[in-house]
């Protein structure tokens, strides 16, 4: 299916849930907020029509600065493939601004996409954004002791931290390598 | 002439000191530490063409038990500072340290959140390495450097 046609199709059966939908070069997307998250990744994972069945990385934006043409700060952007139909598409979830770190949630997508496990938690680390419902929720890339969240656009530039503690063992002290 | 003169059997009078480092400085084993582009260059430095075992130094131990020259080649990230810390206690003394290029000395043009900006802050380091990666001879230089300091060292300092 071409992507004109899923966003056309996801227009009309999710309609109420869709903030916003853009075009680039021929790549289409939808904009939903975080309640609607689920059920719009969802019905796009489940509908055997669009068999979105890949999750190939979620990412994060901060727009600080683009307060005139948005009306949110950060957004979490889902790349979505389906290799039965080899097309492709792309879910942005719009988080209001004014939060600060720890108040801005998006729902984990953890139980539709196995794989969104490791995804989110680079997203939270650099971004500070939280996702409620996540088994394991904690910083990935920097290490634990780290303070701020580095990709945001208020991120102090040159701002340096305390270097990282030892570590008694890299592997166990992972919960989900115990 | 001196004492040596004055046995028959052959032999030289000299002190410890000049004798350990003098076999130190000409068998140092590297741990090789590479974690960029840095690490590639060093391969040129062990291969013929510059060849490493010209100062004695080839013996290449990927176990910090079994070396006494630490080589930090390439980028070190505040992920990574703990690990290289602790590769750093594992060698047994006496122990030296090569920065190699950029990235180890200053952290390089990785002025940024995520990168250590220079190793020195993590462990003592004897031989800074200019260069992004450096030549091969300035690699071959600090290892005679290392081997001008070696040959300065008092054993007894080590205990």
């Amino acid at each position: 299916m071409e992507q004109a046609e899923i966003s056309t199709r996801v227009q009309q059966q999710l309609g109420d849930h869709v903030v916003q939908a853009g075009e680039f070069q021929g790549q289409h997307w939808v904009v939903v907020e975080p309640p609607h998250l689920h059920e719009v990744l969802g019905t796009l994972k489940d509908d055997p029509d669009l068999d979105f069945n890949v999750l190939i990385d979620v990412g994060g934006v901060d727009y600080q600065g683009h307060e005139d043409d948005k009306d949110w700060r950060f957004e979490v952007v889902y790349q979505l493939l389906s290799v039965a139909h080899n097309h492709r598409f792309r879910v942005k979830c719009a988080v209001s601004s004014g939060m600060e770190a720890g108040e801005v949630a998006v729902p984990s997508v953890w139980q539709i996409w196995r794989t969104a496990n490791w995804m989110e938690r680079e997203v939270y680390d650099q971004y500070g954004i939280a996702f409620t419902g996540h088994p394991n929720l904690r910083r990935i890339l920097n290490h634990d002791d780290f303070e701020g969240h580095p990709l945001r656009k208020d991120y102090p530039i040159n701002k340096r931290q305390k270097l990282a503690r030892p570590v008694d063992n890299l592997l166990t002290d992972d919960p989900e390598w115990a | 002439m001196g004492l040596e003169s004055r046995l028959d059997t052959p032999w030289v009078a000299t002190t410890i000191d000049s004798v350990v480092n003098w076999g130190r400085k000409y068998s140092l084993w590297p741990m090789p530490f590479g974690t960029a582009c840095c690490a590639i260059e060093f391969m040129g430095v062990v291969s013929n063409r510059y060849d490493i075992s010209r100062f004695g130094a080839e013996l290449v131990r990927f176990s910090p038990r079994q070396a006494d020259l630490l080589l930090v080649m390439g980028t070190i990230t505040q992920k990574m500072a703990p690990v290289l810390q602790q590769i750093y206690d594992q060698m047994p003394n006496p122990k030296w340290v090569i920065s190699m290029g950029a990235c180890a000395s200053s952290g390089g043009f990785y002025d940024n959140y995520s990168v250590v900006q220079g190793i020195d802050e993590l462990i003592p380091v004897d031989v800074y390495v200019a260069g992004c990666p450096p030549r091969p001879e300035n690699v071959l230089g600090a290892i005679v450097k290392i081997q001008e300091k070696v040959s300065r060292e008092k054993t007894a300092a080590w205990r």
